[in-house]
């Protein structure tokens, strides 16, 4: 119940998300080393392009390949079918992509409300 | 385990065999059987229809192996029950025999064999020649690699094991299972089959090769030690490489 197109965008995606996700890690191990604030973080990726292209990248290959393999679930184990099915696809891919991309926008490029940081 | 140990298995074993044969979804009978040595599978439901109950309907022909006809469900997994010997899978000397997974049941133990070899034929399992027979016959090289990749999946017998033993096939009943598109890609590797595009296609449909999870259960269980498994592995790349624009041959 998989077309060809959406197997090759799920192995895409994947592929795409290896190198994200041990970068995250990476990431994740060496800013809390000694203990990092809020603030600080922020003031890291306030404004960068880099980690706004890093984890906005990130966030579109998780909806894409989450999106598809729920699919896969949804039909096999909860006997979703045709437009129903498409449309639970659509509807976790957009879902993750919306919280995701909010959630980079937040500490990226986003005003808070006294014109600091926003989130 | 050894000759000896296997004799005197069977000589401390019960002499009869507890065999609960599954007729109908929610129906089971219960069969005392004699135990004998070289006993199959097989023999012990030709026992109990030519013995217990004749009105039990069930399936074989060449009883060695060969057509693919005998394969059922033994203790909840598929065998070829002809060349499965009955001392192997006796569980406390009980063993229970149903029909194959994933098929239409008929009756008892026979199965509508229909669906699997309707999808052989979607999965343009089929040969596809180019040539007629004023043409010469097409040369095969046994050693180049396309025809080692053939070789090992020609010895299908079409017993269906492989798609009893298919988790997916039971959840996705689309897919068009192991058995169809390894023949598919013994096809592809074959270079008397003209047929690459069509097959191709065909394994790339919606209940193609991509839905295969490689949970390797056909692997693990064709008799025949075949690897569906790997050709379908080998479906799901040269579908990939067709894929980009620069991939078509």
């Amino acid at each position: 119940m998989i077309s060809l197109r959406l197997y090759m965008l799920q192995r895409i995606s994947a592929l795409l998300m290896a190198p994200f996700v041990i970068g995250h890690l990476a990431v994740m191990i060496y800013a809390i080393q000694g203990g990092l604030s809020a603030a600080e973080i922020l003031g890291r990726t306030q404004g960068s392009l880099l980690w706004f292209l890093f984890y906005g990248g990130f966030v579109v290959a998780v909806s894409v390949h989450g999106a598809i393999g729920l699919r896969t679930v949804a039909y096999e184990w909860g006997g979703l079918k045709g437009n129903a099915l498409e449309a639970f696809m659509w509807a976790i891919g957009a879902g993750l992509l919306i919280m995701g991309m909010n959630a980079v926008w937040g500490v990226t490029y986003a005003v808070g409300p006294l014109g600091g940081p926003g989130g | 385990m050894n000759r000896q140990q296997w004799k005197r298995a069977t000589v401390n074993s019960t002499s009869t065999i507890s065999v609960t044969i599954e007729r109908d979804a929610d129906a089971q009978a219960q069969f005392e059987v004699p135990a004998y040595d070289n006993q199959t599978v097989l023999d012990v439901v030709s026992w109990v229809q030519q013995n217990a109950d004749p009105t039990l309907s069930y399936r074989f022909a060449c009883r060695v192996g060969m057509c693919g006809s005998c394969a059922m469900m033994v203790n909840g997994v598929p065998r070829w029950t002809c060349r499965t010997h009955i001392s192997k899978v006796l569980d406390n000397g009980a063993v229970t025999i149903g029909p194959l997974r994933n098929l239409p049941v008929i009756k008892d133990l026979a199965v509508d064999m229909d669906p699997f070899f309707d999808k052989w034929v979607a999965a343009e399992a089929v040969h596809h020649g180019g040539l007629t027979r004023d043409d010469p016959i097409a040369a095969v090289d046994e050693t180049s690699a396309e025809r080692v990749e053939a070789n090992a999946g020609i010895e299908c017998i079409n017993c269906s094991v492989c798609y009893a033993a298919c988790d997916t096939v039971a959840g996705n009943p689309d897919y068009l299972g192991p058995a169809a598109l390894q023949r598919a890609w013994t096809l592809l590797n074959d270079a008397k089959d003209e047929g690459r595009l069509a097959i191709l296609d065909a394994v790339s449909g919606s209940g193609g090769c991509h839905n295969c999870h490689s949970m390797g259960s056909c692997t693990a269980y064709c008799p025949n030690d075949l690897d569906p498994m790997s050709a379908i592995a080998g479906l799901k790349r040269e579908t990939a490489k067709q894929f980009w624009p620069w991939g078509r041959k």
